[in-house]
């Protein structure tokens, strides 16, 4: 049919021109309509993908007829499907939580381009993973991120226009520094079509331009995906956002990076050059346990509960990066694995703090007090959230652990696997604030059950519940993540 | 009626009962209906499981299976069984003392207790049916959480600490050792079953699994080995029927309890008793004991005093256990069962003088035998079962523990336990010599008997009685712990 | 000294890129900052170009004076990149509007002086 042999660039082309028709019918619940077809679709769209990526290892889809290596590619193997069911998943339950909470947080003037915003995110994102031309990884990049900036700044808190020009700033050395890396690369070999290059960069593997290259990009992606120390940029922007850009951006923008950085090292340098010859390998492992420790740490310092779950964000990509420190099957897999459980995680989070803003206009831990009885229902899902982010057995969070776990047992790193561990503890000193200030502490006076949109409930809800799910069938998740990696893994050159 | 039925009703009815007790919130006599008629079904289902078992074709009912390979099932042996059999009978009589004792003392949230109450029982059921690692890691840890609001039922800046303290301590040991260990056996076996015989024996060197094996034993924190052992006297300040069921019978044997199947199941009793690590935890548990039983004579608090007498019965258990002996293992699985007993009417009377009284310092119950002569003969009778005197049922166990440790060649740790029994004498057998003996600390105590409430006291009557039967009728338990090793 | 200047092309790149980020960091006026980036891209922009020059290229449009032709694709990639620049540049402006609309300031210290008294949130002007 031919639709189907066009999904690969409809996913991104869908998004583009709903985020363009949004703006010329300039009608507010029209805007939210369309996201919400558009999120629809994305999400039919990625498991028609995923299953036929289950039959083909490999979609190929060029632009315009040019062949590669001339022209643009799109490759959609495993792990692209599988980004791009994050992705798609994520903003469907983002979208129809949004129609409520855009309302409460967003001034009315601006709804019609934050839903224009929101769409060209996820065209960026959903572009960034599925390009198979390491130039068009940096165009998607610079369109998401910069709506990315557009929409922290929509935040009601004067602070989110300082903390989107800070990450403006941040975000676009970060890609620049991408831009440059391509750019060394293309010198040395004449192709910018990821395969290609995988195949005629052992060649020139050895000369200082492409160890530079390789320097240059993976700064870069450390930036966007918010690798410590190169952090500074989160906490702020994920804090003061609206509600929904930051439940959104928690659960895929870092991992989109992430996913970039996986695509360099793995299916362009190849591990050989990558982990090997570089010594990459020992500094992801050095960053990402920092990240985790760091992270959890400074987590435990904050009243503003946001700010809390955001330096928990960046403790979670340390999990990540540490996985993928390591070099080997399982490690990878691991890292796959939480790139898929961190989003379920996440987003169940920082949708249920929305819940908490949307009635009281603040997510400081002060104004927590008693909500277990005034919100019990949002809290209730809270709990389950944070009980997977702390990897109590039964949730997503715990699988996680585990495969992390097995795979750093694997390489003999017990020391890193009892500190993942403890870890854990921490984080679940965090949560445990949360959930004593919520539980224990008296409700304050006048404050009655609170009511909160269906809407946001159901999405919160399928976020919290997913979380369970997938603790409990990981067949989905961890057969995905297997395939993926068995396909980066054979893929080096 | 099949066995996986059967399996599936013991974890079905604590459910069914929680969502009837949420049901019946406003309506407490139908609410606590439920939850007696729940205790008593669930128990007539474990002994119903008893007797159509046959423990030489073991049936294995497989829920989930999250991992390849790895699955959440459920499958019975004869130490799951006891422990089944015992909190099984243990939580209708606990309820029927809660009854008596939450109206009595007018306490709030009653719903939510015995809500909690019942998910708890249903986590304590999963720990005893579990057939894997994996299985009994979930439950362990849901015990944990579904115990939680009931530590903290009170609601006072107190009570908050304690939740901290009890909620830091199970789940940092739980996720720091016990988890680290259990992803280490799978790494190093490929499966997580219990298997008679142990699965570890040759996979590793013998310092791995001496490494291993302190993981496990300190990763289960409700066993309450020292120094992991703080939770326990700061869980006291939940209301006592909670200390009863849940810190006498279900969380702190769920504790013992996994260190018996990991000691018999995971490692196998010959390479424990290989293993020096074995030794040296045999060691701490003798040094617990002791050590428990002088700081449980030097608080007048009562139920901070029965918290170490537990504690320190608790390691009895765990040094059994690390004997690395047959005998050591029927010895320990016994004492679950008498400790049960014991220990749930020591506290069932400490909970009834509160009631009742208002008093709980030792100190200020010279002379109030008079006022309530059933429980304090019923603490008379308990407090000689702890010390394993006969005609209770405690003394089978500890005579089985001396011969254990014969067995083992361990001279050390027989004296420890003659030591410990001497000592509870002297921190619990005083109290009842002081009820009926000294004079009387407060006036009233002459003005005519004033005894614990009637559910309550009834709840008493039946453990006591339980505790004299299971001197003369112990043959069922014995059989059932003679299989554990054929 | 001889190789110094046969590369002065990519020693003018270093140069900017340098200065580009250093205005960057050192400045704590928001629009300088900008500036800084900009420049910051500039140099790759040029790094882009200058690796696309071909010895005795002529610029890449077809005629028949000559058969050697500067690399066209350098040049489309950063007529991208310059939109990309562009538009950064526009919405790191528009940013420091409202930023000026908000804290009366776009010096970064005393607005990171107004952001520590700010523990509670403070509604923007709409």
């Amino acid at each position: 049919m031919d639709l189907m042999m066009h999904l690969p660039v409809l996913i991104v082309v869908v998004p583009l021109l709903a985020g363009a028709l949004i703006v010329l019918l300039n009608h507010r619940k029209g805007a939210w309509l369309i996201t919400l077809l558009t999120s629809i679709f994305l999400v039919y769209a990625s498991v028609q993908l995923i299953q036929m990526v289950g039959q083909v290892d490999v979609i190929s889809y060029t632009l315009g007829g040019w062949k590669a290596p001339l022209g643009i590619e799109l490759r959609i193997d495993a792990l692209s499907a599988l980004m791009v069911l994050i992705l798609a998943a994520s903003a469907l339950l983002v979208s129809i939580y949004a129609l409520k909470s855009v309302e409460k947080e967003i001034p009315e003037q601006n709804h019609v381009l934050f839903y224009t915003a929101l769409l060209l995110v996820i065209a960026g994102l959903i572009g960034i993973s599925i390009t198979a031309d390491a130039f068009n990884i940096f165009v998607f990049l610079e369109i998401s991120s910069l709506s990315t900036y557009a929409l922290i700044s929509m935040g009601r808190d004067r602070r989110a226009l300082h903390a989107s020009y800070h990450y403006l700033i941040m975000g676009t050395i970060g890609a620049t520094f991408i831009l440059i890396g391509i750019g060394f690369m293309y010198v040395m070999t004449g192709t910018l079509n990821i395969e290609d290059l995988a195949q005629r960069l052992p060649a020139v593997a050895d000369t200082n331009a492409i160890r530079a290259a390789f320097a240059f990009i993976t700064i870069g992606v450390g930036i966007k995906a918010a690798m410590m120390p190169l952090h500074q940029w989160l906490p702020n922007a994920y804090a003061y956002s609206p509600s929904v850009v930051s439940t959104f951006l928690a659960a895929t923008a870092t991992k989109v990076a992430v996913y970039v950085l996986i695509r360099f090292v793995l299916s362009l340098y190849g591990i050989e050059f990558s982990l090997v010859q570089m010594p990459f390998d020992n500094l992801l492992m050095i960053l990402g346990t920092i990240g985790i420790l760091g992270g959890s740490v400074y987590a435990i310092y904050q009243s503003n509960v946001k700010r809390m779950l955001a330096y928990s964000s960046v403790a979670q990509i340390g999990y990540i990066l540490l996985a993928i420190g390591l070099a080997s099957q399982p490690g990878f897999t691991a890292a796959l694995l939480h790139m898929f459980n961190h989003a379920l995680i996440k987003g169940t989070l920082f949708m249920a703090l929305g819940l908490v803003f949307f009635r009281f206009a603040s997510t400081e831990l002060s104004v927590m007090s008693g909500m277990g009885k005034t919100m019990p229902l949002t809290m209730a899902a809270f709990t389950i959230g944070g009980l997977s982010l702390i990897g109590v057995p039964g949730t997503a969070g715990f699988v996680s652990k585990w495969y992390l776990v097995i795979a750093l047992l694997d390489a003999s790193l017990w020391p890193l696997a009892l500190l993942v561990l403890v870890a854990s503890i921490l984080t679940l000193i965090y949560i445990g604030r949360v959930i004593e200030v919520a539980y224990f502490r008296p409700v304050p006076e006048g404050r009655t059950r609170q009511k909160v949109p269906l809407t946001m409930m159901v999405a919160l809800w399928i976020f919290a519940l997913s979380n369970i799910y997938f603790g409990l069938d990981t067949e989905i998740s961890q057969g995905m993540a297997s395939l993926a990696v068995n396909q980066l893994i054979g893929v080096t050159p | 009626m099949s066995i996986e039925l059967l399996y599936i009703l013991i974890l079905l009815i604590p459910l069914l009962t929680a969502v009837g007790v949420l049901v019946c919130h406003q309506k407490p006599n139908v609410r606590e209906a439920v939850t007696l008629i729940g205790g008593i079904s669930l128990f007539l289902v474990v002994v119903a499981l008893a007797f159509n078992y046959d423990f030489e074709q073991p049936v294995t009912l497989t829920l989930l299976e999250p991992f390849p390979n790895l699955s959440l099932a459920l499958r019975l042996e004869p130490l799951g069984l006891l422990f089944a059999l015992v909190a099984g009978f243990l939580w209708p009589v606990t309820s029927l003392y809660a009854i008596g004792y939450m109206r009595a003392h007018h306490e709030k949230n009653q719903t939510r207790f015995y809500f909690a109450f019942a998910i708890s029982i249903f986590a304590t059921m999963a720990i005893t049916l579990s057939a894997n690692l994996l299985t009994l890691f979930l439950a362990y840890e849901m015990l944990t959480l579904f115990t939680l609001p009931l530590v903290t039922h009170a609601g006072t800046d107190a009570a908050r600490r304690a939740g901290w303290t009890y909620l830091g301590i199970l789940m940092t040991t739980s996720i720091g050792f016990l988890l680290l260990a259990i992803i280490w056996t799978w790494t190093l076996t490929g499966t997580l079953e219990f298997t008679p015989g142990g699965i570890l024996a040759g996979k590793a060197e013998p310092a791995i699994l001496g490494a291993l094996l302190l993981l496990f034993v300190f990763g289960t924190g409700k066993a309450a080995l020292m120094p992991f052992h703080r939770w326990l006297p700061a869980a006291m300040v939940a209301p006592t029927p909670v200390s009863s069921l849940l810190h006498a019978v279900a969380v702190v044997k769920a504790g013992v309890f996994t260190i018996l199947k990991i000691a018999v199941y995971i490692f196998g009793i010959d390479l424990v008793g290989q293993l020096d690590a074995a030794y040296w935890l045999s060691m701490l548990a003798g040094f617990t004991i002791l050590s428990a039983s002088i700081i449980a004579m030097s608080k007048d608090n009562l139920k901070a005093r029965l918290a170490y007498s537990t504690i320190s019965q608790l390691s009895y258990i765990i040094l059994a256990a690390m004997l690395g002996v047959a005998g050591g293992i029927m010895a320990g699985s016994l004492h679950i069962v008498m400790h049960a007993f014991a220990k749930i009417t020591l506290f069932f009377a400490a909970g009834a003088i509160l009631v009742s009284w208002h008093k709980s310092s030792v100190s200020e119950l010279n002379g109030i035998g008079r006022a309530m002569p059933i429980t304090m003969l019923a603490f008379l009778l308990a407090s000689l079962s702890i010390v394993g005197l006969p005609p209770l049922g405690g003394s089978w166990s500890k005579w089985l523990l001396l011969n254990a440790t014969m067995d083992a060649h361990n001279m050390v740790l027989l004296i420890v336990l003659l030591v410990s029994s001497l000592l509870s004498i002297f921190y619990l057998v005083e109290i009842p010599i002081r009820a009926f003996f000294a004079k009387p600390s407060d006036p009233n105590y002459n003005n005519g008997i004033n005894e614990a409430p009637t559910f309550s006291l009834i709840a008493i009557l039946i453990t006591t009685t339980g505790c004299l039967l299971l001197f003369f009728l112990v043959s069922p338990a014995w059989n059932l712990v003679e299989q554990i090793i054929p | 000294m001889h190789e110094l200047l046969e590369h002065y092309n990519y020693w003018i790149v270093v140069i900017l890129m340098m200065m580009g980020l250093y205005i960057v960091i050192a400045s704590s006026n928001l629009v300088k900052k900008l500036i800084g980036l900009s420049v910051f891209q500039v140099s790759v922009f040029i790094l882009y170009i200058t690796f696309g020059k071909v010895t005795e290229g002529s610029p890449p449009i077809i005629t028949d004076n000559t058969d050697v032709y500067s690399n066209p694709l350098p040049h489309v990639l950063i007529l991208t990149a310059i939109v990309v620049g562009v538009a950064t540049t526009s919405v790191g402006l528009a940013l420091i509007v409202r930023i000026q609309e908000a804290y009366g300031s776009i010096d970064e210290d005393e607005i990171h002086d107004m952001d520590d008294k700010d523990d509670f949130h403070i509604e923007k002007q709409v």
